[in-house]
């Protein structure tokens, strides 16, 4: 775990979990809601680590804050001007390449990974992950930050294409309340964005509402 | 490597089993899991080992970490326990047995760096899984342990249950070393199992292929 440590010298970091999944008709997009200095104190119980870069595309975060909303803040800017140039609204592929091309360009000073998801017209729900170094993949499903290590197999075994919607929520839900119960920097509420060709909406999944398990 | 300085590099580093090992307790016994691969750095120097050794007729361990370390507390725990068991006259108890691994794992803490998850069925208190992490002694209905162990937390906590039968344990833990082994670079090759009883022990091996599919992108 050195990038751990990295983060603590750095500052303020979202060990986090973060999560972005495709089903049938749309993408969710989840995270928790804790953010930490250096492991041991929580500076945020309820941060949003969801950001909207436009109407149907989301970014999440994972690493070092102030790194992630500096370049969050700059594809926002760049594809609010791209859709203005091309007269429609941008390509999920479109916000995932300009924080590729950040990410990529400035590999040496930025510690942050992102997931992008969205919804657009050519290809409908996609999900694209941006690693550290800068490398852009899309997926049907994707898990990052810290927490994630921890379900990496409760995800395997649970993924299906095509799910419902409803199937999505509850999928996307326990993966991310079984990561905060065994991450120490995971933590807080459940944020969930559910992505459609309808719009984006919100759903907020407080502490006593998520979901048991067996030892609790 | 254009420069060859000391030879391959699995003679000079570390052989360790970073390994995924599983004990879950079901109602009238216990399941002990494990992957099979032996490590040295980036090599993989053993891919069918079988990383549950004997301590008892009716208690295994599990080893991970390093597996000098490893199998070299067994050896000792198992001569202790022969010794332990003609004292009494009769089968040692499960705790007797983790309580010797957790001597040794304590004692030498600072020297030793090996993991064993020590599961079994005795007549006071049926099937046992107790954890002997860096010393500490902890007896839980299931435990997970070495490098793979990491991506299987939510997983065992999802799908972990109270009083499975012996079938469905089984399922489980071939499942849970299925996915770890997928994910663990240091984890793979073939699943042991072993389940143990009132009526006796059972080793089983199941090879890659029969491992069961998840979905794969």
């Amino acid at each position: 775990m050195d990038r751990y440590f990295d983060q603590s010298i750095k500052g303020v970091s979202t060990g986090t979990t973060i999560l972005a999944v495709k089903f049938n008709g749309g993408v969710i997009i989840g995270s928790d809601s804790r953010a930490s200095m250096g492991g041991s104190y929580v500076s945020s119980k309820t941060i949003n680590k969801l950001i909207q870069v436009h109407d149907r595309i989301f970014c999440c975060i994972a690493g070092s804050l102030a790194d992630a909303q500096a370049v969050t803040k700059m594809a926002k800017f760049q594809l609010s001007f791209h859709s203005i140039q091309m007269e429609s609204p941008p390509l999920v592929k479109a916000a995932a390449s300009v924080m590729k091309e950040l990410c990529y360009s400035n590999k040496d000073e930025l510690q942050a990974g992102f997931i992008t998801a969205g919804w657009d017209r050519k290809k409908g729900p996609q999900v694209y992950t941006v690693s550290l170094g800068g490398m852009l993949l899309s997926q049907p499903f994707t898990i990052g930050g810290s927490g994630s290590t921890y379900i990496y197999g409760y995800v395997d075994s649970k993924y299906k294409p095509d799910m419902s919607r409803e199937e999505c929520l509850q999928f996307a839900t326990n993966a991310i309340a079984l990561a905060m119960g065994r991450d120490n920097v995971s933590g807080g509420v459940v944020h969930l964005v559910v992505i459609t060709e309808d719009g984006a909406e919100h759903v907020v999944i407080p502490g006593d509402k998520l979901p048991k398990f067996h030892d609790e | 490597m254009l420069e060859e300085s000391g030879g391959p590099c699995w003679l000079s580093e570390e052989v360790k089993t970073g390994t995924t090992i599983i004990g879950v307790e079901f109602d009238g016994g216990i399941v002990l899991g494990s992957d099979s691969r032996v490590s040295a750095g980036a090599s993989v120097v053993n891919r069918v080992m079988n990383k549950l050794s004997l301590l008892h007729d009716k208690i295994y361990c599990a080893l991970s970490g390093s597996a000098a370390d490893a199998q070299t507390i067994a050896e000792i725990v198992n001569y202790q326990l022969d010794v332990h068991s003609v004292e009494l006259g009769e089968d040692p108890l499960v705790r007797s047995a983790a309580t010797l691994v957790k001597n040794i794992s304590y004692k030498y803490k600072e020297e030793l760096s090996a993991h064993l998850i020590v599961a079994g069925w005795d007549r006071r208190k049926g099937g046992q899984v107790y954890v002997t992490l860096n010393g500490l002694l902890s007896r839980q209905p299931f435990a997970v342990g070495g490098s793979g162990s990491s991506y299987i937390y939510g997983f065992v906590d999802a799908e972990y249950r109270k009083g499975m039968s012996r079938r469905e344990t089984q399922e489980f833990v071939v499942n849970a070393l299925t996915l770890a082994m997928s994910r663990d670079g240091s984890s793979g090759g073939v699943a042991y199992l072993v389940t143990i009883d009132e009526t006796g022990t059972e080793e089983k091996c199941i090879l890659g292929n029969d491992l069961p599919k998840f979905f794969d992108q």
